[in-house]
């Protein structure tokens, strides 16, 4: 996964890291040019020196001259890099949490919210505009391959606009400081042909399979049985939402069983968690052995997530929960 | 040539002298204020500082040396970067300038001490007790843990809750009493006890760089004592200044935080500056060129420096045109700087270097910081910002500056000032030895974090992950830091043994130009030149002898106590005698009480902190009551055919001055709660906001009548000094003015709920300033009275009745500014 400044997947980030190279070398000419100096000062005996050539010459004229050019051509940058979206852009809102990501895409279909998280795909050579906010603390969403950062500030809505030319997956950490586990909150990032995105964003909008296998279906039950789903949700067909804020009739729902709490978005969606390819925002990759040494044990690789760790659960109920999420592509 | 004293010089003269200086022996010398004592416990603080947070910085770069490390855990691992940033940059950059400054300044100006010498022990103290306790939060595990810069909401109380914060909040809050105490020590001190003909242009470079940073000190600091009062109340009380659902912004405390911060690091950086500026023509051996220029630079850069702030908000999200004008200050404090390292590459050019201690590291800090500077520059660029910012490149960009340009230049001037201390030198074997690992192992531990960043490493991450590229970058920035850490061990083990060394005779080891090499003693030096050049050592050979026989002026002492000389701020005409205070055990009771208040108010242990405050205020009593005396005698004799008036009354004397300087920063933290009221309201849509309302205009207008009213009768208190009775009834009167008038805003307020929203909370904030300036006034008019009845206020003996008429004036305008923003605020905006 590529996390490079220096290895633009991006026009955006292109024009930034054109820009590094320029600096790089004009500051390594200056500096080269001072430290030669200083040599040459330091080996010259006594001698007169020409006052006005140094102060104002080299203290005033020099300078001035150089970042005059630089002032104009930071400025055509920036205009450049804040050029309005076009109007087919690709809108999505992510809200920062501690310590994972909340993506939210608009179902192109059917105008509503497809929400996942801690994964950002993206079509080849199209715009897209992020809406950036905080539930809690401030967090940055940086893509070094795609763009600069943007803060995302409580109380306020950030933009940034990204797009990818290479296909490739991208790393996103987070870039302020945001407490205990601030070095684990990734975002990953995949740029895909269209016609893949395309029907992967379509996935995304399906509700949760059901369970095909005996052990899948013990695993949606047991994750409602250990109150999974008070912080997770997972949109099931007909318009139940397991740990939904949308009530439905309660008949319709698995008697007593799944709950109706509106808190059930403390934690990321989980609706087709089994798609993604890490796990606690980039904690562990993606599989059936991960899956469960994250249920197991969370805290031990992610001190401190709001998730507890279920080390009392037994394996087969481990294993259960483990292929039920994974079923969930 | 005809000089102020002729010889031979009185007998007695000598002697009456050096027991007027004399200091106390064995462990009284901590009741010492002697500026060469308090300079040098200051700078040992600020250097053990160095050495602590050096250590932590050191167990970071163990964590980070592998991936995936399990060193350290994540929550240790952020309370230990968060106290190495907040120790470096508050307790050992700010303090060892300002220390620094308090042991050379003086010699350098031709003073015998600073003008408040009690002032400069009570600041020492201060920052002693509370630096040293703060550094143990560590060792308890509840160090502040939301970086040096603790942002909120994060350092709020939700998602703060244990007492890490308070301990930031409150702990190094109190310690910028220090810093404002000595940015007053320095402005009285360069523009009034300058030796006589050392005009503003012959002064040194040094004392120009000390007065900007001062001045720099007394705008920038306020913003952060200001922000730190407002999320300490936020925690404590629940105002939500920055709590986003009640109408309160997190981008609020940035702006605070880096109107101070910004400022801040050129406060660290020009002393250095200042300081080579005094040391290149020692090593070169001309004198430097450019000095109008570099004097022009300095102000420059002073300037400048407070238009930068938002450079650090870049990624925030405000608007793009005000991104522009920001790139384009950023980059235009570079042309200061440019001058001043052109000014010193020119000096060298005309002069014949030797290759010394002082200039090894004299050049490190040109390598190091010329490379910082222009990092500097590149990130002015804010489109790059936004790919480095709150990377790991940032992390270079910042220790290439701030070691370049603030720790290689302090320890060239250890080198180079070490001589004063106790006549010897430091090893120049060893000093080589100290630079190559210094330089070697800072290059090594920090240019690396240039590419770690550009690959993708963000600053606060306590590990990452493998397959990045980032590891042969961490490992080797691990190894350049031990090699760094043994150069910085080397260099100590060899303070100590030169300071273990005999005392010797001194005299001037780098033949250099300026005052603060002149002989001295216990009194500093005999007899306090007459100064014609900006290199009085090198124009005038002769000077030292003169000095130490007593040809100059003052030789001994006109009152048996403590003197020196005040002269004019620009000319540096002999104006008055200036006798200085003794040696006291006050200061540092206050200094303890002071910390105490502060320290247990952290960990809520009320009683006892409520008891320390008292303490510090009797303390603060006592120490004042030995003040503000009558003149011994009219005249004073300091030459044979001089004798100057004894003190000086009103705003003649330093002491009027240094009341308008705290007066300033008075304002400008006020101005700064007045800033969040603004920001606040105009977040709103309709102000006031649901729910809260303004003061009926009969209280307002109340208020400000009483507040007037105040002012007048304690303006009318000059004109009865006569009268012990009028004095008394006057300043009572004033005292009811102003309490009633407090207590009328108040009854205006009581609807205020400063919980509800940010706007309700900004105005109880300013409230509770204006609330706290009355309660001041209250002890300070009560102590008024109390000093007329007993005899002490007098025609000749005032600056009791002076200051406290200039903050009895000072709070009625603040009064009046309240009231006239609270209610004229939202009709303007709406």
């Amino acid at each position: 996964m590529n996390a490079s400044v220096l290895a633009p997947a991006g026009p955006f980030a292109a024009w930034i890291a054109e820009a590094g190279w320029l600096l790089f070398a004009a500051g390594a000419l200056i500096f080269v040019f001072v430290m030669v100096l200083l040599a040459l000062a330091l080996r010259r005996g006594a001698g007169p020196v020409r006052h006005g050539l140094w102060i104002v010459g080299g203290g005033l004229v020099f300078p001035v001259v150089v970042l005059s050019a630089l002032l104009a051509y930071s400025l055509s940058l920036s205009v450049r890099l804040t050029q309005p979206p076009p109007a087919d852009a690709i809108v999505v809102g992510i809200t920062g949490h501690m310590w994972w990501w909340e993506v939210r895409y608009r179902d192109p279909a059917g105008g509503r919210d497809i929400v996942l998280a801690n994964e950002l795909r993206l079509p080849l050579g199209r715009k897209v505009v992020l809406g950036l906010s905080s539930a809690d603390v401030i967090h940055s969403l940086w893509v070094p391959a795609l763009a600069g950062k943007v803060d995302l500030v409580p109380g306020r809505v950030n933009h940034l606009v990204i797009a990818a030319d290479t296909v490739g997956i991208y790393r996103g950490p987070c870039a302020e400081f945001c407490g205990e586990q601030h070095a684990r909150m990734e975002l990953v990032v995949v740029a895909q042909p269209e016609a893949e995105f395309d029907s992967w964003l379509a996935a995304q909008a399906m509700p949760a399979a059901a369970p095909a296998e005996a052990l899948q279906a013990r695993g949606r039950a047991a994750f409602i049985d250990q109150r999974c789903v008070a912080c997770h949700t997972v949109r099931e067909s007909s318009g139940v939402r397991l740990g939904a804020i949308v009530a439905p009739a309660p008949a319709a729902v698995a008697p007593g069983r799944a709950t109706l709490d509106p808190s059930a978005t403390l934690g990321p969606d989980l609706t087709h968690v089994g798609s993604r390819l890490t796990l606690g925002a980039g904690t562990l990759p993606n599989n059936r052995g991960t899956l469960v040494a994250w249920i197991s044990d969370v805290q031990h690789f992610k001190r401190g997530a709001r998730m507890p760790s279920f080390d009392s659960l037994d394996p087969a109920t481990l294993q259960a929960l483990a292929a039920y999420l994974e079923s969930l592509k | 040539m005809t000089f102020p004293n002729s010889l031979p010089r009185p007998p007695e003269e000598l002697p009456r002298l050096a027991a007027a200086w004399q200091s106390p022996r064995g462990w009284r010398l901590a009741s010492t204020v002697k500026n060469e004592h308090i300079g040098l416990l200051y700078i040992g603080v600020a250097l053990l500082m160095f050495v602590a947070a050096g250590v932590l910085a050191l167990l970071m770069r163990m964590q980070l040396a592998l991936p995936e490390n399990t060193l350290l855990g994540a929550n240790t691992y952020n309370q230990v970067f968060t106290m190495h940033g907040t120790v470096m940059m508050f307790l050992f950059a700010v303090p060892v300038v300002e220390a620094l400054s308090v042991y050379l300044l003086p010699g350098m100006l031709g003073a015998r001490d600073l003008p408040f010498p009690r002032l400069s022990a009570y600041a020492f103290w201060a920052y002693g007790i509370g630096s040293i306790v703060f550094f143990c939060t560590i060792f308890f595990g509840v160090s502040p843990d939301g970086g040096w810069f603790m942002y909120p909401p994060l350092t709020g109380k939700e998602y703060s809750p244990g007492p890490g914060a308070d301990w930031w909040l409150l702990g190094i809050g109190f310690i910028e009493i220090s810093a404002i105490a000595g940015a007053i020590e320095l402005i009285i001190g360069i523009l009034l006890t300058r030796a006589p003909g050392m005009t503003l242009g012959k002064m040194p470079i040094y004392a120009w760089a000390m007065l900007v940073v001062a001045f720099m000190i007394v705008f920038a600091f306020p913003a952060i004592i200001a922000g730190s009062t407002l999320l300490e109340l936020e925690r404590l009380l629940d105002w939500p200044f920055f709590i986003a659902q009640r109408g309160g912004d997190p981008l609020l405390w940035q702006h605070l935080f880096w109107f101070f911060g910004h400022p801040e690091v050129y406060i660290i950086f020009l002393p250095a500056a200042g300081m080579v500026s005094m040391m290149i023509p020692v090593v070169a051996r001309t004198p430097l060129v450019g000095y109008r220029a570099v004097v022009i630079a300095l102000v420059g850069v002073g300037f400048f420096s407070f238009a930068l702030w938002v450079h650090h908000m870049f990624t925030a999200g405000l608007g793009t045109l005000s991104m522009a004008f920001v790139t384009a200050a950023s980059m235009a404090v570079a042309i200061p700087t440019g001058v001043q390292v052109f000014a010193w590459i020119a000096t060298l050019w005309r002069g014949r270097v030797q290759i010394n201690s002082i200039a090894l590291f004299l050049l490190g800090f040109f390598f190091i910081f010329v490379l910082g500077g222009l990092t500097g520059v590149m990130v002015a660029v804010q489109p790059f910002d936004t790919q480095v910012h709150d990377t790991h490149f940032i992390v270079a960009h910042l220790h290439y500056v701030l070691i370049g340009g603030m720790v290689f230049p302090v320890f060239a001037g250890l080198y180079y000032w070490m001589p004063l201390v106790n006549g010897n030198r430091l090893s120049e074997r060893l000093a080589k030895w100290v630079f190559g690992l210094m330089f070697g192992g800072f290059n090594i531990a920090f240019f690396p974090m240039h590419i770690s960043g550009l690959l993708g490493m963000p600053r606060r991450v306590y590990t990452y992950a493998p397959g990045q590229g980032l590891e042969l970058w961490n490992l080797v920035s691990t190894i350049g830091a031990f090699v760094l850490a043994a150069g910085v061990l080397l260099f100590f083990v060899d303070v100590a043994r030169t300071l273990l060394r005999r005392q010797q005779e001194r005299g001037n080891p780098w033949q250099a130009p300026t005052t603060e090499w002149l002989p001295v003693h216990q009194f500093s030096m005999r007899s306090i030149p007459n100064v014609h050049s900006r290199e009085p050592l090198w124009d005038h050979p002769g000077l030292p002898a003169e000095v130490e026989a007593g040809r100059h002026w003052l030789p001994g002492t006109s009152s048996g106590l403590r003197e020196t000389l005040i002269t004019s701020p620009v000319q540096a005409r002999i104006l008055h005698l200036l006798r200085l205070p003794t040696d006291s055990w006050l200061p540092l009771i206050a200094a303890a009480g002071t910390a105490g208040f502060f320290l247990l108010a952290t960990v809520e242990l009320y009683p006892i902190a409520y008891a320390c405050g008292i303490a510090a205020i009797v303390a603060v009593v006592l120490w004042l009551w030995e003040l503000d005396n009558p003149p011994h005698i009219a005249m004073a004799q300091i030459g044979d055919a001089v004798s100057v008036p004894v003190g000086a009354r009103g705003s003649a004397s330093h002491a009027f001055w240094g009341m308008v300087v705290l007066l300033v920063v008075d304002a400008t933290i006020f101005a700064s709660f007045m800033f969040a009221h603004v920001h606040v309201s105009m977040l709103l849509n309709i102000c006031p906001p649901p729910g809260a309302s303004l003061p009926e205009p009969i209280w307002p207008l109340l208020a400000a009548a009483l507040l007037a009213a105040g002012s007048v009768a304690i303006a009318l208190v000059r004109r009865v000094l006569g009268s012990r009775i009028a004095v008394g009834a006057l300043s009572l009167t004033a005292m009811v003015c102003a309490g009633s008038a407090f207590a009328a805003q108040m009854i205006g307020h009581g609807g205020l709920e400063p919980t509800a929203d940010a706007w309700s909370a900004t105005i109880a904030a300013m409230l509770s300033y204006q609330g706290l300036h009355v309660a001041l006034l209250l002890i300070m008019g009560t102590y008024l009275i109390v000093r007329s009845a007993s005899g002490r206020l007098r025609a000749d003996a005032h600056a009791t009745l002076d200051t406290t008429t200039l903050m009895w004036h000072y709070t009625t305008v603040q009064g009046l500014v309240v009231l006239g923003i609270v209610n004229f605020l939202p009709g303007w905006m709406n």
